[in-house]
């Protein structure tokens, strides 16, 4: 089976090709027989290093482009790449090592196993990558250290802040070192200083990691952040409107 | 993902809904050990009448009418003490040859009373079978010929009887008719559930007038060398095939009835460990009921770790082991269960359960099967669901 390129987060390699790339992409849903066209012919391209906001309302197909970036779905027409390999061309079993070494995931539920330390939550990636538990304890012990909680590794998710548990989510999708981390409304369930922290850590990681991050979200406060913001309506991309506008990332 | 990973996730899943996991493994738990402790015991049977044949003594054959199969009536005999003398002519040693009549009877003396099994046999009982005569003497040929009326006793009602006595020597009464007692026998212990130590031995020709019949209802031959049995197994078959060509007789070795027997106890054995296996799969029904809740109820989980890199077949082996995990522990415990009920069967009933390695091997495997079986399609359901649609799963 061929290997997708592992990318250490170094970010903006000249000549690599990005992260993901979606050209004329379309995602078309049966709903009780009714076709419900949730994208229609997105064209979007995540650099090496790139920090991009998908705004737009509810029901424009945020989720649905997010789920297509980050490999969880196929689009039904169009071209998907990874790391320059068409998704088309790709198993299933391919598509979740491209899962594994290209994307971090961040939900807006966190979706954390429950009963189950950081340190494991944290680990879970390692597993499908065949790494045994010293080999993932140690790294997961420093993605978390990373997050600011080194000192957290055996705590359950119950007996974490709805801040931490983000966090703990966030050194999951660190720890396989992406080239890209897909956040999902990554501040929609925490409080705003629970949800400034997290999008400072964000911003800190592309600064010093320089992973790319892309972030869905209906917040017009939490976009201003990003580099690159797009829109979406109606499943289409009404593109980067203020692209020129000062970011904060 | 490694497979003794694999298999500690499956073991937390478990213990994390430890009630649950309990009361689904029940139903394998009691089908295992049914079938454990059902074989055990049709074993024990087998072993019971093995040893109870072999105690008959060695190289023995058997005259008997009617033809010996499994759910054949017994026939009646209408073999006579005329046919005892033709198959010793034949043989050529009428000392290897016993003939018995039986009949269950009530013997007394004075205000005592024993229920015992009356033997009318011939003098040659004590060779033919291999038997020892304690105290006395078995009665002779000379006896048998002119019908006297002596008795041997088995060692049970010898010691009920005469509690405080010789009994050599006194008399005792069997359906209102006088015996001498001349001998005990030497005690021998049980056969078949049958006590055989509760014999009581006249000469055969007292017996038929006791009864009131003139046949005998079986004879014996004891072959001189397991070599010739064979032999000597053709020669009566002609004898008495010649003497009573009306009725149908069959010459059966000691191992003919052990096949005969063995092959019921068998089939019973089999029918009873089937209808046990029955609970297994209503066990496996169980099991994959909580697999299918548990698989919906991870969906989000199953969503997540398909996001994070799982495959197809990780999320495939992690619920496929869990069932199997169940079905193991279910199994395990309902071996344990079934070796302790044998086991207590064995003390408090006269089959000594026998607990046999292959079917111990075979409940396992049968418990690891039945998680396979009953756990691929909640595992196939877990595996094949879409990763997005499972992370938005409430």
């Amino acid at each position: 089976m061929p290997q997708p390129p592992v990318v250490e987060g170094s970010g903006g390699l000249k000549g690599s090709p990005p992260v993901v790339e979606a050209v004329d992409v379309t995602k078309v849903y049966r709903l009780d027989g009714v076709e419900v066209r949730a994208l229609d012919g997105v064209d979007l391209v995540v650099e090496r290093g790139d920090s991009v906001a998908i705004m737009g309302p509810s029901g424009s197909g945020k989720s649905t482009l997010l789920g297509l970036l980050g490999g969880l779905d196929r689009p039904t027409s169009g071209t998907l790449r990874f790391d320059g390999r068409d998704v088309t061309g790709l198993s299933e079993d391919e598509l979740a090592e491209v899962r594994n070494r290209v994307v971090g995931f961040v939900f807006q539920n966190f979706q954390l196993l429950a009963r189950t330390p950081a340190v494991a939550n944290v680990g879970l990636p390692l597993v499908y990558r065949g790494f045994g538990r010293a080999e993932r304890r140690r790294l997961a012990t420093a993605a978390l250290a990373a997050v600011g909680l080194g000192h957290r590794l055996g705590h359950r998710p119950s007996q974490l802040s709805g801040g931490e548990q983000q966090r703990v989510a966030i050194a999951r999708a660190l720890v396989t070192e992406p080239a890209m981390l897909l956040a999902d409304e990554p501040t929609g369930n925490l409080d705003s200083r629970s949800g400034e922290e997290v999008l400072e850590l964000l911003a800190r990681l592309h600064d010093e990691r320089g992973v790319a991050v892309v972030v869905v979200t209906h917040d017009p406060g939490v976009a201003a952040r990003f580099r690159r913001r797009v829109v979406l309506r109606d499943g289409r991309l009404a593109g980067d409107p203020d692209r020129d506008r000062e970011s904060v990332t | 993902m490694r497979f003794a990973e694999a298999v500690r996730v499956a073991w937390e899943a478990l213990r994390a809904n430890k009630l649950r996991s309990g009361l689904t493994m029940l139903g394998v738990v009691i089908g295992v050990a049914s079938v454990v402790l059902l074989v055990s015991i049709g074993s024990g049977a087998r072993n019971e009448v093995t040893s109870g044949v072999e105690s008959l003594g060695s190289n023995i054959l058997f005259v008997a009418p009617g033809n010996l199969s499994f759910g054949s009536a017994p026939a009646v005999s209408r073999l006579g003490l005329e046919d005892v003398r033709r198959i010793g002519d034949a043989i050529g040693d009428p000392r290897r040859v016993a003939a018995t009549v039986a009949s269950g009877e009530v013997a007394r003396v004075g205000t005592r009373r024993a229920t015992v099994n009356v033997q009318g046999t011939t003098d040659t009982v004590p060779l033919v079978f291999d038997r020892t005569v304690s105290r006395g003497a078995f009665f002779s040929a000379a006896d048998v010929e002119t019908r006297r009326r002596v008795a041997v006793l088995g060692a049970d009602p010898a010691d009920s009887l005469f509690p405080d006595r010789d009994p050599v020597g006194k008399s005792i009464t069997v359906g209102g008719v006088r015996f001498r007692v001349v001998g005990v026998m030497g005690r021998v212990g049980t056969a078949f559930g049958v006590a055989r130590d509760a014999e009581l031995f006249i000469p055969v020709t007292a017996a038929q007038r006791l009864f009131g019949v003139s046949r005998v209802d079986g004879i014996a031959v004891k072959a001189p060398t397991t070599g010739q049995i064979g032999e000597e197994q053709a020669i009566i078959r002609e004898v008495v095939t010649r003497a009573h060509p009306e009725q149908e007789y069959q010459v059966l070795t000691q191992q003919d009835i052990l096949g005969v027997v063995g092959r019921i106890l068998g089939i019973l054995t089999l029918v009873l460990a089937s209808i046990a296996g029955i609970s297994l799969v209503v066990g496996g029904v169980g099991v994959m009921n909580i697999m299918l809740v548990s698989v919906s109820e991870r969906t989000r989980e199953i969503g997540l770790r398909k996001a994070v890199g799982a495959r197809t077949r990780d999320v495939l082996r992690q619920f496929l082991l869990e069932a199997v995990a169940l079905t193991v522990s279910g199994g395990v415990a309902g071996i344990l269960v079934g070796i302790g009920a044998a086991l207590l069967v064995g003390r408090l009933s006269p089959i000594p359960a026998a607990i046999t390695g292959w079917s111990v091997a075979l409940a396992f495997g049968v418990s690891v099967a039945v998680g396979v079986f009953f756990g691929v399609w909640p595992a196939r359901k877990a595996a094949r669901m879409q990763p997005i649609m499972a992370l938005r799963y409430e």
